[in-house]
């Protein structure tokens, strides 16, 4: 889901905050009514201001615009949070506080997927009752032409591309194109009768689930699908549906009265209503919030650092704010294709040598910027470990322990290597110098090179040949995964087949047998907690190569009006959590 | 030189002060360019202007030497325990100004802020400097040989300058800086990239002053002292070079101290897109450029880069304005 914001975002680098909860789930029994429970990380791992109070409107805004109001075609965490609110796909993350949130509960469907073939057939049966907002009822073959058209990557050219690479397509591209009747020729996916959804994958998958839970499987009914100008007038399936959507201006969602609480146990809608303003400007977002005039900024990732400062200088504001660690982890790749670095001694050395805490302010410090980081999996990511192979005290580096590595791989006085970065990105340039200065102090040079955001993975530092010829030794980036499971992390960044020679790619120098075949091993492991050891196995494998010298764990510092009730970071997103908000009228 | 350079009567008639200042005293001849000296010097707001940038190319010469020759400019220290951790500013107020700061420390790495603006400014002056000659030379010859030939070589050239005004030199600017390698031409890093920096605008700079270059042409070449030059057999070089150039010397000299404040904001923007010259080494438009993030919360950090830009373009505009009102009374 935020993939593309990674290779994407330009103008605010910071943080999309997922919850770190130690303490489970659960409601928040000790904050009342009233709101006098309000303290600084309040609605994390608990539901802050709980309410069952109906009514009301609730008021978002956002600095940019969607992707696409289209289910098929958006790729933004803070999209999937919201499109919950007017759709159902088969399966959902469920809404609940903390790392429940990170756990799939079956929405359409009846249950989660059962598989069969070893992993590569996976069957769903739906729910009975489920109505689009029209009244019709909603089958499999709704599902079905749904999936189809998220197929299309020239119509819905934002929208994530895992049906595309899994299912066993033999060829078919659009339904579009389709030369069946009711535009249903796709073989990879069965609907033997209205209640029940097949898919045939190329190659066994054990978090399809996953998958199901992307925006793309909420039924889309054939009549009303006008391929791009869908997004006009998305057709409901959730609580909610559309009333007024003008785009890039402004939407209103009102309750759809053919939704059936019976048919539902994940949502309980609280407001009548629900607005959302496009393209305000991220300042006045924020102060309109701490004003009152706003309830929720719906980006997710944190406010600006002007606000930042009014908060956390105020204990009386303080208290209304939460600053969860996201699943987000910003780092530097370690090319092993530049000399000396085909050296692990090498690599070793720089991942001693790097000061930590010098990488954390370069990308706001502690609040705004985020956890230091030692390893790849974050903390929100199921069965993530903490561990830190290259320790040194404070984090700030250990030049002895870096100068011994250098010495192993022969370079005792140090070397030459070049850092590259995305330009438009200054807490990259800042990281970029803080790593210059620490890595110096142990004798290794480098030399900074910016790069344009745009081209960055398709020219530069993504192309393998680009980033060899012009001796890109380390190259930083981030990455956040689609969802909060080492599938979803760690594939698009370490697996080496990922990697294609014509560029574009997000794995930047992870290229090590080994670990492609941890990979596997964890991608066909089908006991979840087996499973979530294997990913963490590849993290330590890959750590071990030193191919990544992780940076830092993303914060951001979220700000909760007192208005708003039910409120709590869902870590599957790494924000509030939309579908339960209430407010108080 | 010859003829022209001599006093015209309309110059006298135009500042008849000049010539009643001498009264008193035996009456002496002056140059065009000792009565323009003395205009120059009665202008108070010109002469401080003057002196500003005389200090400036000085203070930049200083910087280059202690910076590239000696490297004992601190530019790149860090200095985080001056740092605020939660807010990434520095602590205390004015952006952390103290005794070993005058200026204060930038955000989030404590790099002294003075250190970089004094080793920022041979960088940006530099590329002001010689980008501006560039551009003179190249408008100057073309100006002159497209005002003075006419004909077919006149279409040509000013087509081309036709060519170069509607070219959208930012966005080429932004294009030729993301594709030059690191090592072209036998330079690399900082040299290349402030060679690429005075290249770029230099070479699309040059079409506005080759208009003027050559509408001045035009109206000096029907004059007398040409026709004079060409009834006694002068050939075209001659007659280029002896007899237009020293002509056109006022308003080249008035053109160049107007476009090196230009160069100077053009080389800010430049820096402020990332296309600049590279970190760690500072420019004005670089810190200007990184000062943005922090407007709201450390406003000093942006002030500082702000007035140096805003202190060097001043003063090089009324030098300018006062040099051409010295040499030109009639264009006031």
């Amino acid at each position: 889901m935020k993939r593309k914001r990674v290779m994407a975002a330009v103008a605010v680098a910071s943080a999309l905050a997922v919850g770190l909860t130690a303490c489970g789930g659960g409601s928040g029994s000790s904050s009342t009514s009233g709101g006098g429970g309000a303290a600084f990380n309040a609605a994390i791992g608990k539901v802050f201001n709980p309410s069952e109070t109906k009514g009301g409107t609730l008021r978002f805004a956002n600095s940019g615009d969607w992707d696409s109001l289209d289910p098929a075609d958006m790729y933004y965490g803070y999209e999937w949070n919201f499109a919950r609110l007017t759709g159902r796909g088969l399966v959902m993350f469920a809404s609940a506080p903390g790392q429940e949130g990170t756990k799939l509960v079956p929405d359409l469907a009846q249950s989660l997927g059962q598989s069969s073939d070893g992993g590569k057939t996976w069957t769903y049966k739906l729910r009975s009752g489920v109505k689009f907002e029209d009244g019709t009822k909603v089958t499999s073959k709704d599902v079905k032409y749904a999936v189809e058209r998220s197929l299309d990557k020239t119509v819905f050219p934002d929208g994530p591309t895992y049906f595309n690479d899994f299912l066993d397509l033999q060829g078919y591209t659009t339904p579009y194109s389709d030369p069946s009747p009711d535009k249903l020729g796709l073989k990879a996916i069965e609907t033997p009768d209205d209640s029940t959804i097949v898919f045939h994958l190329k190659t066994a998958f054990s978090g399809f689930d996953y998958f199901a839970a992307l925006p793309s499987t909420q039924p889309v009914p054939v009549a009303a699908d006008k391929g791009a100008d869908y997004k006009k007038h998305v057709v409901s399936t959730g609580p909610y549906k559309f009333s007024e959507n003008n785009l890039s201006k402004n939407f209103t969602l009102v309750r759809n009265d053919q939704w059936d609480q019976s048919t539902d146990p994940n949502r309980k809608p609280l407001p009548d209503q629900i607005t959302v303003q496009l393209n305000v400007n991220a300042d006045d977002i924020d102060s309109r919030l701490q004003a009152g005039d706003l309830d929720i900024d719906i980006a997710g990732t944190g406010v600006q650092a002007a606000a930042q400062g009014k908060i956390l200088g105020n204990p009386a504001q303080k208290q209304n704010a939460d600053n969860p660690v996201s699943d987000r982890l910003w780092y530097a790749g370690i090319n092993g294709d530049v000399a000396p670095l085909d050296n692990v001694h090498c690599r070793n050395a720089i991942e001693y040598a790097a000061d930590k805490t010098s990488y954390q302010a370069a990308y706001g410090g502690p609040t705004s910027g985020g956890d230091i980081a030692t390893h790849l999996l974050p903390p929100p990511t199921q069965g993530s470990e903490n561990f830190d192979p290259f320790p040194s005290p404070n984090h700030a580096g250990d030049a002895d322990k870096a100068k011994q590595e250098l010495q192993a791989c022969g370079q005792p006085n140090g070397f030459s290597t070049n850092i590259s970065y995305r330009a438009e990105r200054p807490k990259e340039k800042n990281a970029a110098e803080a790593l210059q200065q620490s890595l110096g102090k142990v004798g290794i040079k480098l030399t900074i090179k910016p790069y344009p955001t745009s081209d960055y993975f398709k020219l530069y530092a993504g192309k393998p040949d680009y980033a060899k010829a012009n001796g890109l030794g380390i190259m930083l980036t981030g990455w956040q995964g689609d969802w909060t499971d080492g599938f979803g992390f760690l594939k698009q960044i370490v697996d080496s087949r990922v990697i294609h020679a014509s560029g574009g790619n997000t794995n930047l120098t992870v290229k090590d047998p080994a670990v492609d075949a941890l990979v596997d091993k964890a991608t066909t492991t089908s006991d979840t907690d087996a499973r979530n050891k294997a990913w963490v196995d590849v993290d330590k494998k890959v750590m071990s190569d030193a191919y990544i010298l992780p940076g830092i764990f993303a914060k951001g510092l979220l700000y909760r009006p007192a208005n708003l009730t039910n409120v709590f970071v869902n870590d599957a997103f790494g924000m509030y959590d939309y579908l339960a908000l209430g407010v108080k009228k | 030189m010859t003829a022209p350079m001599d006093v015209p009567g309309d110059a006298v008639q135009a500042e008849p002060e000049a010539v009643l200042a001498g009264m008193g005293k035996a009456i002496e001849g002056r140059s065009l360019r000792q009565i323009a000296w003395m205009r120059l010097r009665r202008d108070r707001v010109a002469m401080v202007g003057g002196i500003v940038v005389a200090i400036l190319v000085v203070t930049a010469a200083v910087a280059f030497v202690l910076d590239r020759v000696f490297g004992i400019i601190p530019t790149a220290t860090f200095n985080q325990s001056l740092i605020d951790p939660d807010l990434q500013i520095p602590k205390g107020p004015l952006g952390g100004i103290s005794a070993d700061h005058p200026l204060g420390v930038e955000p989030v790495n404590g790099r002294d802020l003075l250190a970089r603006i004094f080793a920022g400014s041979w960088v940006s002056l530099l590329i002001a400097f010689l980008s501006t000659v560039m551009s003179v030379v190249i408008g100057t010859v073309l100006g002159v040989v497209a005002g003075f030939f006419g004909g077919w070589v006149d279409t040509l050239i000013s087509r081309l300058m036709d060519v170069f005004l509607a070219f959208p030199l930012l966005l080429f600017a932004l294009a030729l800086a993301g594709v030059v390698p690191d090592n072209a031409f036998g330079l690399s890093g900082d040299a290349l990239r402030i060679a690429l920096l005075i290249f770029i605008i230099g070479f699309f700079n040059w079409s506005y002053i080759g208009r003027i270059i050559r509408g001045q042409t035009l109206s000096l070449r029907e004059r007398e002292f040409v026709d004079a030059a060409r009834s006694l057999g002068a050939r075209a070089p001659h007659i280029l070079f002896r007899e237009l150039l020293p002509n056109l010397a006022a308003p080249i000299l008035v053109y160049s101290t107007l476009l090196i404040p230009t160069n100077v904001l053009f080389e800010s923007a430049l820096s402020f897109l990332g296309v600049g010259v590279r970190p760690p080494t500072p420019t004005w438009g670089g810190m200007l450029s990184d000062a943005t993030q922090y407007y709201q919360i450390d406003p000093e950090f942006m002030l500082v880069p702000g007035l140096a830009i805003f202190i060097t373009v001043l003063a090089f505009n009324l030098f300018g304005d006062g040099l051409r009102d010295a040499l030109d009374p009639r264009a006031r």
